[in-house]
């Protein structure tokens, strides 16, 4: 029984006037579906712009309600997030969803201590009194890693390390044990050594308390380290979702398979050159009117401008969900590595 | 901070002398001169050579300087020649001093209690009716001449509706008691609640015209500010919490939209003291705003050279005060406490 069930998900951006001005509305996030059950992570993988981050904006009910059209369906544990009021929402967020962003500097108010940006959720959410939930606050950046918790709780943000920062924003979002977490880049604007620092903390946290993991990121690297299950994002649309294994081992679709070929990996030999992606997410065409991600496809046959592929099971892998119409063979792999 | 803060009322001292020095100069190269202005343009060359002899006007203007630096040194700012003649101009700083400030602070208040929340509502309805009016309310904020609106404030609701007094700042025939020069503060210390209410009436009217300027400058700095800040990231952050609105925008957006609000107040109790001689004329309202504009008619230069460094001084200490809230607002301004990584 999955946790969150998020099926068709669209996000449609409507500039102000766009009736007028005959502009056509654009589509972050097109028909997105996936599931995530307790204490899985499931990794939402793509370039810029392929509508990730406005996924996962969308389910926390965090995207402006002006110029932002969300259609489709997220159900978690049963109750329709997308129906809810922001009251509701305000009350679910923080207590059973949390969520873990990108840069931690600016993630953090420069002006509150780091103890109150703790100690406000657990009043808000558990009513805990302010004593008590600075002692809950320093039990949690305790188990984040942050040496010293009890005197931090009074630093401000600046007076922190990135690493430290990251570990305290970790703790704010779980600080109420949510039943879900999402994590949006959460090592991207990190130093490597703490990347795997951080990293390492949240596969514990998640398989010390069971919470289900959403990971957003465009490294492939997280993805490895950490996902059971992963979705290639092109132009708003899974392309692909595969077992981490499955997909790493064979990927199917050109587009996972350019994105694998453009990291350095250990095992290649010597001198060997990356082949990245020819072009750039700007260069895709919409889904209407055939695969978008066709034009800048090694693979593209004629019918890719032509038919828009839908998802489907792959006919070689039974496991894995495909939207291709000729997918990456196994002579094609050899050939290139 | 104590240093910082020393520091910087020494730099006050300096500024006040220099100033001093320039207006000292300034003053003095002016057309005409306190004799001419007491004693008419037909006078004997006798009666006027003894009279400038008398005011020591006589003397090398340096001379004179230094003369007037060491009485000021001991509280002796000279002797009144045109505003209420033969009062100490200390005298006239204590008495009049007082109805500026409350006016100033009344009208401060008045920009700030109703500006910031006002630039708020603006910015996160943007784009809405109250947004535009506030755009457009404090455009012509700014342009209106606090004098025009003075005078239209006192004909509308003083003359016509009569809901106000017209001018002073209270009725003579009360016969309040005076302790410390403020007149509301007065009342309500002496219990004489009708003399305070009485006080308050007179202040109402000049305290809006004069709050006019700073109220608009307020409000668009406020919403300037708070719609930079709505798009931090850390606003995100607080919204992913499911904390209540109330706390967002008290404990995340207002406290860091405030530098530059503060900034603001501090930089216009500058304007606030130009448009006090305005307000003060049109209101006929006895503070130093009054004061000056009679002293310029009639080139009074002892109680020029003091109420115009009063109010410099003024001036840098509300800038000083200003300088160290920052560190109140925000801790990464603070010293010594270990900043940086």
């Amino acid at each position: 029984m999955a946790l969150l069930e998020v099926r068709d998900l669209s996000v449609v951006f409507r500039s102000r006037g766009h009736q007028r001005t005959g502009e056509q509305p654009v589509a972050a996030v097109d028909g997105v579906s996936f599931d995530v059950a307790p204490g899985q992570t499931v990794g939402l993988v793509g370039e810029s712009g392929c509508g990730k981050s406005v996924t996962a904006m969308s389910i926390m009910g965090l995207l402006p309600k002006r110029g932002n059209q969300v259609t489709g369906s997220a159900r978690f544990d049963g109750t329709e997030l997308l129906s809810l009021s922001d009251r509701q929402m305000r009350d679910r967020r923080g207590r059973d969803l949390g969520m873990v962003f990108q840069d931690p500097l600016s993630s953090l108010n420069p002006v509150v201590p780091i103890g109150l940006q703790v100690t406000e959720v657990l009043e808000r959410h558990q009513g805990t009194p302010r004593k008590q939930a600075a002692m809950e606050a320093a039990e949690l950046l305790d188990k984040v890693g942050i040496p010293d918790p009890r005197r931090r709780l009074s630093e401000y943000p600046h007076q922190l390390s990135g690493g430290m920062r990251q570990r305290a924003l970790i703790a704010i979002a779980l600080a109420c044990r949510p039943r879900l977490l999402i994590a949006d880049e959460p090592t991207t604007a990190l130093d490597v050594t703490i990347q795997a620092q951080i990293l390492a903390l949240l596969a514990e946290l998640v398989r010390d308390t069971g919470t289900a993991l959403i990971m957003i990121t465009h490294d492939l690297g997280v993805v490895a380290g950490l996902c059971d299950e992963v979705n290639v994002l092109y132009a708003g649309r899974v392309v692909e979702r595969a077992k981490r294994h499955d997909l790493f081992a064979a990927p199917r679709h050109p587009y996972t398979h350019g994105l694998l070929s453009s990291i350095p990996r250990l095992d290649s030999p010597r001198g060997e050159r990356l082949v990245p992606i020819k072009g750039s997410v700007a260069d895709n065409i919409p889904w209407q009117n055939g695969c978008a991600f066709a034009p800048r496809c090694p693979n593209a046959i004629d019918t890719c401008v032509e038919v828009t592929p839908e998802m489907a099971v792959d006919p070689l892998v039974s496991r894995r969900l495909l939207r291709c119409h000729n997918p990456v063979t196994a002579t094609q792999r050899e050939a290139l590595t | 901070m104590l240093r910082y803060t020393v520091r910087r009322l020494l730099q006050l001292v300096f500024v006040v002398l220099a100033l001093s020095l320039l207006l000292f100069a300034w003053l003095r190269s002016l057309p005409g001169g306190p004799v001419s202005a007491l004693l008419g343009e037909r006078i004997t060359p006798e009666s006027r050579a003894r009279l400038t002899a008398e005011l020591g006007l006589d003397q090398p203007i340096f001379v004179q300087y230094f003369k007037f630096l060491g009485r000021a040194a001991s509280g002796d700012f000279g002797v009144s020649t045109g505003v209420q003649p033969g009062d100490s101009a200390a005298a006239i700083f204590v008495q009049r001093f007082p109805a500026t400030l409350e006016l100033s602070v009344l009208a401060i208040v008045i920009a700030i209690a109703v500006g910031i929340p006002l630039g708020y509502l603006a910015a996160r309805r943007r784009g809405g009716l109250l947004d535009n009016l506030s755009v457009v309310g404090s455009l012509i904020g700014v342009a209106v001449p606090v004098f025009f609106l003075a005078f239209v404030l006192k004909q509308v609701f003083a003359v016509e509706l009569g809901w106000f007094p017209t001018t002073g700042r209270q009725e003579g025939g009360l016969d309040a008691t005076r302790v410390t020069g403020f007149f509301v503060l007065d009342g309500l210390i002496t219990r004489e609640f009708d003399a305070a209410w009485d006080a308050v009436k007179h202040l109402i009217l000049p305290a809006i015209a004069l709050s006019s300027i700073p109220f608009s400058v307020i409000v668009r700095i406020t919403r300037a500010s708070v719609l930079d800040v709505l798009d931090e990231d850390f606003v995100r952050t607080a919204e992913s919490k499911g904390l209540t609105t109330q706390v967002i925008t008290r404990r995340h957006v207002l406290r860091n939209s405030m530098l530059p609000v503060v900034t603001t107040i501090g930089l216009q109790t500058g304007a606030l003291l130009a448009g006090a001689v305005l307000t003060e004329k049109v209101f006929a309202f006895p503070g130093i705003g009054q004061a000056l504009a009679i002293g310029f008619e009639r080139r009074d230069y002892p109680v020029l050279l003091l109420l115009i460094l009063s109010a410099a001084g003024v001036f840098v200490l509300v800038n000083l005060a200003v300088d160290l809230s920052y560190a109140v607002i925000d801790p990464r301004i603070r010293t010594g406490s270990g900043g940086g990584r």
